[in-house]
């Protein structure tokens, strides 16, 4: 059942919010033990919550859009005085003082939050093996990873253990996921949702933003989330954007472009596209232009270079925002003699070896005689890319590109070879340079049954004709895609 | 570590240079640890060269997606504790967080080793 249907069975009285959350607490009962999606599952607070919104809609209140609709939050958003790690040993334990600014909006709407989803350490990572807490398994095939830095969230919406769920996408984290676990993902535009309460990895690309089991779910838990926030001082001053409104609408007319080099489909640009992954973006073109749309081929050369620029610009700011886990004031420490002993051994006992790789790099690039050349020319390209874009969308309204150069890999294939686990982030990466949005939706299978996404790429707060796109690629490729569990 | 000015492609991450830098991140790294660190590090680098094809003269940096200003809120009491008792309440929380604690202040071993 879809989250709007919930919300509006608990709205007009007709299913208690209770027997929701019983019944999700019950899936996760059965299948989490294998798949490992939650770092935490709030199951007494979440019964809590249900019976309040029940006792809201039994005196004729206003219990919201969201009422009663189980939603879990990815383990690096703030709930107050509940555990959020972060997937690090070295926030293990630490509650926080607040609530993040989205934990808020749901409460307001009336959502009932499930749980802490398990992620990449400081979602640095693509397929969540990188959390201290154990890899999270692809519900669709627990032999496979289900993407990351968001896996957890991905699984849980894919798992049936919740309806909805919010991840953070810094280079494809939403994305990546949402198309290896055959859902929905969505990165809004950069300042579109509050980053108040997230804890940061690169601030200049780190976006919250929605999974759900289909379009309009996503639609509606991005209307809740978005709009300005005083507490973030990169939030845009502007409400959220109307997109369940919009979705039915069609793409007649819009003009849509196929990115040549990040689908393998031109004579330039990146190769190891999957020929089922090709195939599969290559009919979902086609559903576009039976639909109305005018789809060509485009050319965004830049993106090419997206991936360089990223992993020196991401682990640059990682390195400086990471800093303040020092043993200090929250998280682990590990005692010495001196504060300086103190801080290196709460550090290297804290993080693992992808957030140390990434900390490094970002030093390094930021240290004096190599910041010219790799930070200073990353920030140039950052330049490249966002121009590049600007002039593609002289001819475009949407780009459209595979989500993930692949369907799911196997687990343990990419972890030990950083480079090769990068490389499956160069489709979502030039967003989040832009500051763009783009989505990820299920648009069949490939040749191993696993689902297959297709990224619909927009401008800046260009998500309603995003999410129209969206709805008719769904409305085609005919719902939720490959074997549940 | 020498500074370098110019802004050509510096040569291939040594294992001096990741345990140079690892000092300054904080992180203590074991001999094995330092050498698959240098050859993963010299890997990502690598791949980051091939911008080196890229003419940018000329070309603005991007730090940041939106036109940053600086925002200041109006300036009456809103966001944070309201009172003392609030405050003292969130203090109170935060500090129940901190690994050591003393008097109401963060504790830590000394930051200045003891005269010899």
């Amino acid at each position: 059942m879809s989250a709007l249907s919930l919300a509006g069975s608990v709205r007009s009285g007709e299913r208690s919010a209770r027997s929701i959350v019983e019944e999700h607490l019950a899936v996760i009962a059965d299948a989490e033990g294998e798949i490992n999606a939650f770092n935490l599952v709030t199951a007494d607070a979440a019964l809590d919550r249900a019976d309040r919104i029940d006792g809201v809609v039994a005196q004729g209140g206003d219990s919201g859009p969201l009422a009663g609709v189980p939603v879990a939050l990815k383990d690096n958003m703030c709930t107050r005085g509940v555990p959020t790690t972060c997937g690090s040993r070295i926030l293990d334990g630490w509650r926080p003082p607040y609530d993040a600014t989205v934990v808020e909006r749901l409460d307001a709407a009336g959502a009932v939050i499930i749980g802490k989803t398990n992620m990449d350490e400081f979602a640095m990572g693509s397929s969540t093996e990188n959390s201290a807490f154990g890899p999270t398994l692809n519900p669709r095939d627990t032999t496979r990873v289900p993407g990351g830095s968001s896996g957890g969230s991905a699984a849980a919406v894919a798992a049936g253990f919740t309806p909805l769920s919010l991840g953070s996408d810094t280079g494809g984290s939403i994305r990546q996921p949402a198309a290896l676990c055959g859902v929905v993902g969505v990165k809004p535009t950069y300042g579109a949702v509050s980053r108040y309460g997230l804890v940061a990895f690169a601030s200049s690309l780190d976006q919250i933003g929605p999974f759900a089991r289909n379009v309009a779910d996503a639609a509606l838990l991005l209307e809740v989330v978005a709009g300005h926030d005083p507490l973030d001082s990169t939030s845009i001053p502007a409400a959220a954007p109307d997109l369940l409104g919009v979705l039915d609408r069609g793409v007649e007319g819009l003009r849509v472009g196929i990115i040549e080099e990040i689908s393998g489909s031109g004579p330039t640009g990146l190769e190891g596209f999957a020929p089922d992954v090709q195939a599969r973006l290559a009919e979902a073109a086609e559903a576009l232009a039976a639909a109305g749309a005018v789809v060509e081929k485009a050319s965004v050369p830049s993106t090419v270079f997206g991936l360089s620029a990223y992993y020196v610009i991401a682990p640059a700011e990682a390195s400086s925002n990471l800093a303040r886990f020092d043993g200090v004031r929250f998280g682990l420490r590990v005692d010495a003699d001196n504060t300086v002993d103190m801080n290196t051994a709460t550090r290297t006992a804290g993080f693992g070896d992808e957030v140390k790789r990434r900390i490094m790099l970002g030093t390094y690039a930021l240290s004096a005689g190599y910041y010219d050349a790799y930070y200073g020319k990353s920030q140039k390209v950052r330049t490249l890319i966002v121009e590049d874009f600007a002039r593609a969308y002289q001819s475009f309204d949407l780009l459209l590109s595979p989500t993930a150069p692949t369907t799911a890999f196997p687990i343990g294939e990419k972890v030990d070879d950083p480079m090769l686990m990068y490389l499956n982030d160069v489709c979502t990466i030039p967003s989040n340079l832009a500051g763009h949005p783009a989505m990820s939706v299920p648009f069949g299978v490939g040749d191993d049954g696993l689902p297959v996404g297709v990224q619909v790429l927009a401008p800046a707060n260009g998500e309603p004709s995003m999410f129209r796109a969206a709805a008719v690629l769904e409305a085609v490729a005919g719902g939720p895609t490959g074997a549940m569990p | 570590m020498e500074p370098d000015a110019d802004t050509s492609t510096p040569g291939r991450i040594t294992r001096d240079d990741v345990a140079y830098v690892a000092r300054l991140a904080r992180l203590n790294l074991t001999d094995s640890e330092l050498d698959g660190f240098t050859g993963q590090l010299a890997d990502v680098l690598d791949h980051a060269a091939d911008i080196e094809a890229l003419d940018l003269d000329g070309v603005a940096s991007t730090s940041h997606p939106l036109p940053l200003s600086n925002v200041l809120r109006a300036d009456v009491p809103g966001v944070g504790p309201a009172d003392e008792a609030d405050h003292r309440l969130f203090c109170d929380e935060v500090l129940a967080a901190a690994p050591a604690v003393e008097e109401s202040r963060f504790r830590v071993p000394p930051v200045l080793g003891e005269a010899p």
